[in-house]
């Protein structure tokens, strides 16, 4: 039983290209399971693969919201509440004053989770990932365009599958080790 | 070009990237600079900036030991060299984020060769800036009492104070830096562990890429995050520079209360930021041959942003002059005759040569196609800039309302320790930053060899 070791299939494309022409090839055969390792974002690669719209926006909303709200009630709760100092009777709650501070906790926030949320999101760190297994892949973070069909796919067979990877012009095939 | 083939298109730009170059080469290459044997001249240079470094321990520890009284501090000009200092390293600390942030969301591509190191030398500025007001304090040890935290002392920040809002804004600066620098870093670390051959090296830098291996999903999720931060990086550097100034223009002192100052402080901080950079590209780009990633055209940008900023600053000092008679309020216009005719007018007069003058020579394409002539117009505009902050702190108290409380102000060899030891923290940590990460950004360059050979990327 072989087939439970493997992670999935590999193909490695020269050219972006290429990479981009296997993706729409493997997808109109029904693959689902699928992901594409590039050296560098490639936007053509992400609307082929079909990715869904990002998380990370919204969740930057989110951020930005609460670092906001908290810097202001922070100001306000230190300032009005827990340490009110009457200075010739200006009002307590000097929200104009707070304005700096509130927009840089609106920042602070937003950008941190836009930073863990892109890692949580990819699920990174990931000190070991099957794909590693693959000796020519060190190349994805250099010139080569990689494409993996997982054996989690439903239509997945070992050999059938690297029968059809070869069928669309890759320089190599090789199989992912768990 | 070289042919000789009589060019038909003249206004033809000079290529940001040298022609020839594929993702392979040019990972190979900036790679290099890192993943080589440290180079020989690595080690004095280094050492002289770890001597300098050395110093400021020094000069520091004589602080903490001696107290304030040290340094040329008194009444009524409390302010001094670190004043000066840390509005100067805050001020170069502003490039990195506007090259990384400001023009990524203008899509200017000319950026990418510069944008990394630019990072580095904003986090490393910020750093030593951030250190000025901590060892301004007298006791920086109790530094943590500028943050609003639960204390048995039940006291809390005072958060309608310019001071304050200063912490927030440098710490936030400073952290979210950090993580632009750090999440721009990511997929090349990713591609020095795959390069690398020492297994410490492949520890070391697979540790920091966190597992990234370029998968189309993650790159997805990435560069959301990279234009999120940027968004976010951009009014919030705007804003640092601003708070700073709040420092100064809502005090009463004449020559500070001026609602100019948040744009002139900004302006000033792109314009000493870009010449930081130039004086650091310069050297650079010759020692690790990377002229065709840092080309004539973005030392040409570069100054004509430095000429485009540095005119703004011209106009703030002649709105200061302005405002001052405008205002027909003596003490202002004492501060300004004082500051043109008094005890301080040569540091006066050194600063707008520096920063005027000197600057003017940017508009001639010559001195902008002249890597030594840019290099020396950038030295002016650092000395300048720093002698602006002198003149603002020192003229604006040494001599306000009160002519029974004037007084004179001049640095003893501790201030200059710790400025010119400052320079070297700076240098020491540049200088770690080129050995061990790749300086120029390899993936973002990889990005734009495609939109090249499309024509969308000259």
């Amino acid at each position: 039983m072989a087939q439970e070791k493997l992670y999935g299939v590999m193909a490695e494309f020269d050219r972006a290209e290429q990479l981009i022409e296997a993706v729409k090839q493997v997808r109109s055969h029904g693959f689902k399971k699928l992901d594409a390792y590039t050296p560098y974002p490639i936007e053509e690669l992400q609307h082929a693969l079909g990715h869904e719209k990002s998380l990370l926006p919204r969740l930057v909303l989110l951020g930005g919201i609460v670092g906001g709200v908290g810097g202001f009630l922070l100001q306000y709760w230190s300032s009005a509440i827990a340490y009110p100092l009457n200075i010739g009777g200006r009002p307590l709650n000097s929200w104009p004053a707070f304005i700096p501070v509130t927009f840089e906790c609106t920042i602070l926030v937003a950008a941190v989770t836009a930073v863990l949320g892109m890692l949580a999101l990819n699920g990174l760190p990931m000190p070991h990932h099957p794909v590693f297994n693959v000796r020519r892949f060190a190349l994805a973070s250099r010139n080569r365009y990689f494409l993996c069909i997982e054996a989690r796919d439903p239509k997945f067979d070992a050999a059938k599958t690297a029968a059809f990877l070869w069928s669309l012009n890759p320089t190599h095939v090789a199989e992912v080790e768990v | 070009m070289a042919d000789g083939s009589a060019s038909v298109t003249p206004a033809a730009p000079t290529p940001l990237i040298a022609p020839g170059h594929t993702t392979a080469s040019v990972t190979d290459k900036i790679a290099s600079v890192v993943l080589q044997r440290t180079p020989r001249w690595f080690y004095p240079a280094f050492g002289a900036a770890f001597l300098l470094l050395m110093l400021f321990l020094y000069a520091v520890t004589v602080l903490l030991v001696r107290g304030t009284g040290v340094w040329g501090l008194n009444v009524p000009v409390a302010w001094g060299f670190a004043i000066i200092n840390f509005v100067w390293w805050i001020g170069i600390g502003h490039a990195g984020t506007l090259i990384s942030a400001i023009l990524l969301l203008l899509r200017q591509e000319w950026r990418t060769s510069i944008n990394r190191f630019a990072e580095a030398m904003t986090l490393f500025a910020v750093a030593c800036a951030g250190l000025f007001p901590i060892l301004h304090l007298g006791r920086p040890w109790l530094m943590y009492w500028l943050f609003p935290y639960p204390n048995t002392m039940s006291l809390w920040p005072q958060f309608r104070s310019p001071l304050v809002w200063d912490v927030f804004a440098v710490s936030t600066y400073a952290l979210v830096s950090l993580m632009f620098w750090y999440v721009g870093l990511i997929p090349d670390l990713a591609t020095l562990r795959d390069r690398s051959r020492h297994w410490f090296a492949r520890t070391f830098y697979g540790v920091m890429a966190m597992g990234w291996r370029g998968s189309s999903a993650h790159w997805h999720n990435y560069e959301k995050a990279y234009i999120l931060l940027a968004g976010l990086a951009t009014p919030l550097v705007i804003s640092v520079h601003s708070v700073v100034s709040f420092d100064f223009a809502v005090g009463v002192i004449p020559g500070w209360h001026a609602t100019i100052f948040p744009p002139y402080f900004v302006a000033g901080a792109i314009f000493a930021g870009f010449a930081m950079v130039v004086t650091l590209a310069i050297p650079l780009r010759a020692v690790f041959g990377l002229h065709d990633f840092i080309t004539a055209r973005h030392l040409r940008n570069m100054a004509k942003i430095m000429l485009a900023t540095g005119l703004i600053v011209a106009y703030g000092y002649v709105m200061e002059l302005f405002f001052a008679w405008y205002s027909g309020n003596p003490f202002e216009q004492f501060m300004v005759i004082n500051r043109i005719t008094g005890p301080y007018r040569t540091a006066w007069f050194a600063l707008i040569l520096c920063n005027v003058l000197v600057t003017q020579l940017l508009w001639f394409p010559k001195v902008r196609r002249s890597v030594i002539g840019m290099w020396i117009v950038a030295m002016f505009i650092n000395v300048g800039m720093w002698l602006e902050r002198f003149i603002i702190v020192v003229t604006s108290l040494h001599r306000d309302f009160l002519p029974s409380s004037w007084g004179m102000y001049s640095g003893t060899f501790w201030d200059w320790a710790v400025l010119i030891g400052s320079i070297g923290l700076f240098l020491s940590l540049m200088f770690l930053f080129i050995r061990f990460l790749p300086m120029i950004s390899i993936f973002e360059i990889r990005t734009i060899l495609p939109k090249r050979s499309r024509g969308e990327v000259s």
